[in-house]
């Protein structure tokens, strides 16, 4: 395979560099090279915020993806602002709660779902960008859902270990969706 | 080896943990405070010393201190912090002290901007702080190199008796890539013969001290050390060299900058461009060998740097000025692209 | 014939550069002779300044590391911190510990640092010719108050035990000079009383000595003591300004 550039973007405080971890760990969990990199900037909060991570089986180059294969947003100003950059072919998740997807582009491939919502209605505070990846993981082929599940194992704090049946669960949401 | 998954500046304090450092002195500054906090975290369960100081110049002086009586000593900032490390850094090589500083860069001059940025290359080669002196300079690429070089440079710095720098960026500090860690034996020199932690009443007693009245003990002083920076330069070098056997064009990079550089060579050579890559991974000493090596069926150069091209200068005097040296860059924090850089070697290939 | 007077061991028996009657030679003396009298001198690290007592790393037998100027309690704080178990202590003027090494002091200071600073106030730079120190007295003439200092001009003196027997990290701060004998005495009393307050684990420790520069103050070395007793102790009142006996940490858990 060769390098799956992803880009993840939305408002600080929406789990976009947890997200992004998560599929840093798949690709550590599957032996592959990866590379995850955070926007960073001096705001703490509510912030824009996006974050890249490269999946490979070569070492990984400029490890700030311009061109993503897969984007995934959970913000409008971040839609509008990643949407063209995305490679002809490829794959945008996004959460149609949040976002109005308008775009004039026909060669990639759109994925909405009201993640927001459904977070919302299954008591799963903050996990909309958890339910984007079970989508990511459903129409990709970037790992399986068995690795996916280490991956949270890996990422979940030890203090916060109670909440990764609530990952699993908004994984499988996401996946249905 | 089991592969953990880390930011850099956290594989930067891990790595000198396990290297046998038994002291960080910092103060906090963007982008590489996870440094410190993770020293926090780690270092008193490694039987060690954090302490945030008051200051940058209070922080490079506790490591003189450290280091001065045989401990391996650490502190880290990033350019508006070095800069006010300066002049203990001066102090440092002066008295002839193994220390290990680590430069996580950010945009400048004066207090700049907080991405990543390589414009504190003439700081590091050239003259950071006042004097005849020379500090080892690690340029990493990858968190993995991060871990290899901090541990390398505790090494060279106790064998060389000199600081030894980690010249990072923010982005190769705030990004998360596998990184294993190898074993290290931090117990490697001997250092009762200079160090003053106390002479037990078995020994005359030790002098740290970088003062020398006299103009000819202090230039033989100087000379002396000179003497070891040879040996450096003959034995210390290090450079990677990327499809160079066969480049028409030979790219100059270092760093993050290098990963850049490498992607766009990589399509250079895809559309039947002959371009390749130097990357030297020791800055001080330049590798001039590996350049000469590298460059030797070039018909060009092009330096590309994350600064306004302080690296040409050095370039052009290791290959004695004998081929063209171009230069692509961009400053300020901004990131230069591989769309970018592919586009200058296609300007500079088609006069080739 | 049993010996009643010699050089302590901990001060090296070579010429010193110090001018005559300038009375380095004394604080040097007694800080000696209490390394001695303790019998620390092999586990004990000094840390010299800039200043005129920059090359006192010549002078004293046990290790000894030179700062840069004002920096030598930061110096010292990795040396303490990387050898709790060994004695380390500071000996600073004042252009050195109260103008560019302000923040070391104060911050080695509020950090309870468990150093002793022995501090020179003679109220001039002496090793750069004497120019206007932190703790230059009103009026004083100096060369770079040629006209007396001016507080309207050149600010008020730093009264350095009164500023730190405010922080809590502070154990111990008396100021003695060294014009009398009952004065150099209890300059002694109080430099040994740092030391141990060191052994104890109490905390920071200062001790300001009170201390001529006939040389750069136009005067003979009597006019001098003449001037130290008359000018500087009405100024900077000589006395303990801190001595918390229990030390400045929690008996349980320390500073961490």
């Amino acid at each position: 395979m060769a390098t799956t550039e992803i880009l993840l973007a939305g408002f600080g405080g929406q789990g976009i560099l947890f997200a992004g971890k998560i599929l840093a760990y798949c690709g550590l969990m599957d032996n592959k090279e990866l590379s995850w990199l955070p926007s960073y900037g001096p705001e703490m909060r509510g912030g824009t915020c996006n974050c890249s991570v490269c999946i490979s089986d070569e070492p990984i180059g400029s490890p700030l993806v311009l061109t993503p294969d897969i984007l995934v947003v959970m913000n409008q100003p971040s839609f509008d602002k990643f949407v063209k950059d995305v490679k002809p072919g490829g794959k945008v998740f996004f959460d149609s709660t949040m976002i109005e997807a308008s775009t004039d582009r026909t060669d990639i491939e759109l994925y909405g779902i009201p993640s927001q919502q459904m977070a919302d209605d299954n008591a799963l505070k903050g996990g909309s960008n958890i339910i984007l990846l079970g989508k990511l993981l459903k129409e990709t082929e970037i790992c399986s859902l068995d690795t996916m599940k280490k991956a949270i194992e890996k990422v979940v704090p030890p203090k916060k270990a109670a909440l990764i049946p609530n990952n699993y669960k908004a994984i499988e949401l996401g996946m249905n969706a | 080896m089991e592969r953990n998954l880390m930011k850099g500046n956290e594989a930067l304090a891990e790595a000198a943990i396990r290297a046998g450092c038994k002291c960080f002195f910092g103060y906090p500054i963007t982008p590489q405070t996870e440094l410190a906090a993770y020293m926090a975290k780690r270092m008193h369960k490694a039987g060690g010393v954090f302490l945030q100081a008051e200051s940058e110049i209070a922080a490079i002086n506790m490591v003189l201190g450290a280091a001065s009586t045989g401990v391996r000593a650490m502190t880290s900032s990033s350019s508006p912090g070095i800069s006010l490390k300066s002049e203990g850094v001066s102090y440092i090589a002066g008295s002839d002290l193994p220390a290990v500083i680590i430069n996580v860069e950010r945009g400048g001059p004066g207090l700049g901007g907080i991405q990543p940025s390589q414009a504190d290359y003439w700081q590091a080669t050239k003259a950071l702080g006042h004097g005849d002196f020379q500090l080892l300079v690690y340029a990493p690429a990858s968190v993995q190199e991060m871990v290899d070089y901090v541990v390398k440079a505790f090494d060279r710095a106790d064998k060389y008796r000199m600081p030894a720098m980690i010249l990072a960026d923010g982005l190769l500090g705030q990004m998360m890539e596998p990184v294993s860690f190898p074993e290290i034996n931090p117990d490697a020199y001997d250092k009762s013969g200079w160090a003053a932690n106390g002479h037990n009443n078995a020994r005359d007693h030790h002098i740290i001290n970088s003062l020398y009245l006299q103009p000819d003990e202090l230039e033989r002083s100087i000379i002396d050390r000179y003497k070891r920076y040879e040996i450096i330069k003959e034995t210390e070098t290090e450079a990677e060299l990327y499809l160079t056997e066969d480049c028409d064009i030979l790219l100059c990079a270092f760093g993050a900058t290098a990963r850049v550089v490498k992607s766009a060579v990589n399509t250079a050579r895809e559309q039947g461009i002959k371009a390749g890559l130097f990357r030297p991974k020791t800055l001080w000493p330049f590798p001039v060998k590996e350049i000469n090596e590298a460059a030797k069926n070039a018909k060009a150069l092009l330096s590309v740097e994350m600064s306004m091209g302080q690296m040409v200068d050095d370039i052009k005097l290791a290959i004695n000025c004998s081929k063209p040296v171009e230069f692509f860059g961009r400053t300020g924090g901004v990131i230069p692209t591989p769309a970018e850089v592919l586009a200058e070697i296609k300007r500079i290939g088609g006069t080739l | 014939m049993s010996v009643v007077f010699e050089r302590p061991h901990a001060l090296i028996d070579v010429p010193t550069h110090y001018c005559p009657g300038c009375t380095h030679g004394i604080v040097h003396r007694i800080l000696a002779e209490v390394i001695d009298e303790m019998g620390i001198e092999g586990n004990t690290i000094g840390v010299c300044p800039v200043g005129c007592s920059v090359m006192a790393y010549d002078y004293f037998n046990c290790d000894m590391i030179e700062a840069a100027h004002g920096r030598a309690p930061a110096v010292a704080t990795g040396v303490k911190r990387t050898n709790p178990d060994k004695f380390v202590f500071t000996y600073q003027g004042d252009g050195d510990l109260a103008a560019i090494g302000t923040a070391e002091t104060v911050h080695s200071a509020t950090r309870g640092e468990n150093i002793v600073v022995i501090f020179i106030n003679n109220t001039i730079y002496g090793m750069t010719g004497g120019q206007m120190a932190p703790t230059t007295l009103p009026g004083q003439v100096t060369q770079t108050t040629p006209f007396g200092r001016s507080p309207q001009l050149a600010g008020y003196p730093v009264k350095v035990c009164e500023m730190l027997s405010q922080l809590t990290g502070t154990a111990y701060a008396e100021r003695v000079a060294v014009d009398s004998v009952p004065h150099i005495k209890a300059a002694k009393k109080a430099i040994r009383k740092a030391f141990e307050n060191q052994k104890a684990g109490k905390g920071f420790s200062i001790v300001e000595v009170l201390s001529t520069c006939p040389t750069n103050w136009g005067l003979t070395p009597l006019e001098a003591i003449k001037r130290l007793q008359d000018e500087m102790i009405p100024y900077y009142p000589l006395g303990v300004y801190k001595d918390v006996e229990e030390g400045v940490f929690p008996a349980e858990g320390g500073n961490e």
